[in-house]
């Protein structure tokens, strides 16, 4: 181990306390054995099984968290009922469409959560991934016409926005205001 | 008291039960790999919810709540990831109907070497197919 061993540390904390909580969590019960050997375990997977450190780090901010929160639970309930109904629906499967949506984050940490969102909400499912340009490409389960998939481009920028705006640091969240650098459209050539 | 608790349990639990069932039907009845990607990860997701919530409601004691609270979190944490897996994979092997496509941006992008040509499926549309309106 280098020197900055301590920095190591702390960049792996995050995950041990999540690895301790899902150990009390599977056991169900609290107590001090329960919390030691918990710990022990999360030192054990993290050395044992190294991954990179995750720079960055998430801010969470109460307020645009629950409002993201809300929003995610309610297109998750809305998304399963869409698809359920398009899998009894009597007829033909109908048109879909994949898009390319430019994102204006350049974290890795918010665009894994973008990406998990974006696969959870209705109709759109993320193909691709171009960490270097930041496109997102979406799969469209059913679109009616372009106005429709403009539509649907808008919303994941828009789910982008809440996540941003739910654990991005100030400097994410500047950067989501149109005038920037980037154009927020996706590169949407014929 | 004790009968309206039973009866939202019931309900949650068979709700979740119908989710999955249509789940299922989508993944018969969706035409290709990516529509059924869908099928797999929306309704799936929301079904295990639903069935996690009532099976907590019913059930009594705090250290079962906690187990499926945390099958319920891995559950959203796993299903986007393993459908994007399937479906990249998928669209490389162009196992994808492009005349269901109104657009494809990710082929007309400058990425268009990443459709491998010659690892095609034996039942693939040709590369060259325009969508007929």
């Amino acid at each position: 181990m280098s020197g900055p061993a301590a920095v190591q540390l702390r960049h792996q904390l995050p995950l041990l306390g999540w690895l301790v909580l899902v150990w009390i969590l599977l056991w169900g019960t609290w107590s001090w054995a329960n919390l030691l050997s918990g710990i022990a375990v999360a030192l054990a997977v993290t050395v044992l099984l190294p991954l990179p450190a995750v720079v960055g780090g998430l801010r969470v901010r109460p307020v645009p968290l629950l409002g993201f929160l809300g929003h995610f639970l309610l297109d998750l309930v809305l998304s399963g009922a869409q698809v359920a109904w398009q899998a009894l629906r009597p007829g033909r499967q109908r048109q879909s469409a994949i898009v390319r949506v430019r994102l204006r984050t350049d974290s890795d940490l918010l665009l894994t959560i973008i990406a998990q969102t974006v696969s959870l909400v209705p109709g759109s499912l993320v193909l691709d991934l171009d960490r270097e340009e930041r496109t997102i490409a979406v799969h469209l389960l059913h679109v009616r016409d372009l106005g429709h998939v403009e539509l649907e481009k808008a919303g994941v920028l828009a789910m982008e926005d809440r996540v941003v705006r739910a654990f991005g640091s100030t400097a994410e969240i500047a950067a989501l205001d149109p005038g920037s650098d980037l154009s927020p459209q996706g590169r949407s050539t014929p | 008291m004790s009968v309206v608790v039973d009866v939202l349990a019931l309900g949650c639990l068979l709700t979740g039960a119908f989710l999955c069932l249509t789940a299922g039907l989508g993944l018969v009845r969706f035409p290709d790999v990516l529509s059924r990607m869908h099928a797999g990860t929306k309704p799936q997701v929301l079904g295990v919810l639903l069935v996690m919530v009532g099976a907590a409601i019913r059930l009594h004691g705090w250290s079962a709540t906690w187990m499926l609270l945390l099958v319920a979190v891995f559950q959203m944490l796993t299903a986007p990831v393993s459908a994007h897996m399937v479906s990249r994979v998928a669209y490389r092997r162009r196992h994808v109907r492009r005349d269901l496509l109104l657009v494809d941006e990710l082929r007309t992008a400058e990425a268009q070497d990443s459709v491998h040509r010659g690892d095609e499926p034996a039942d693939a549309p040709p590369d060259g197919r325009v969508q007929p309106s």
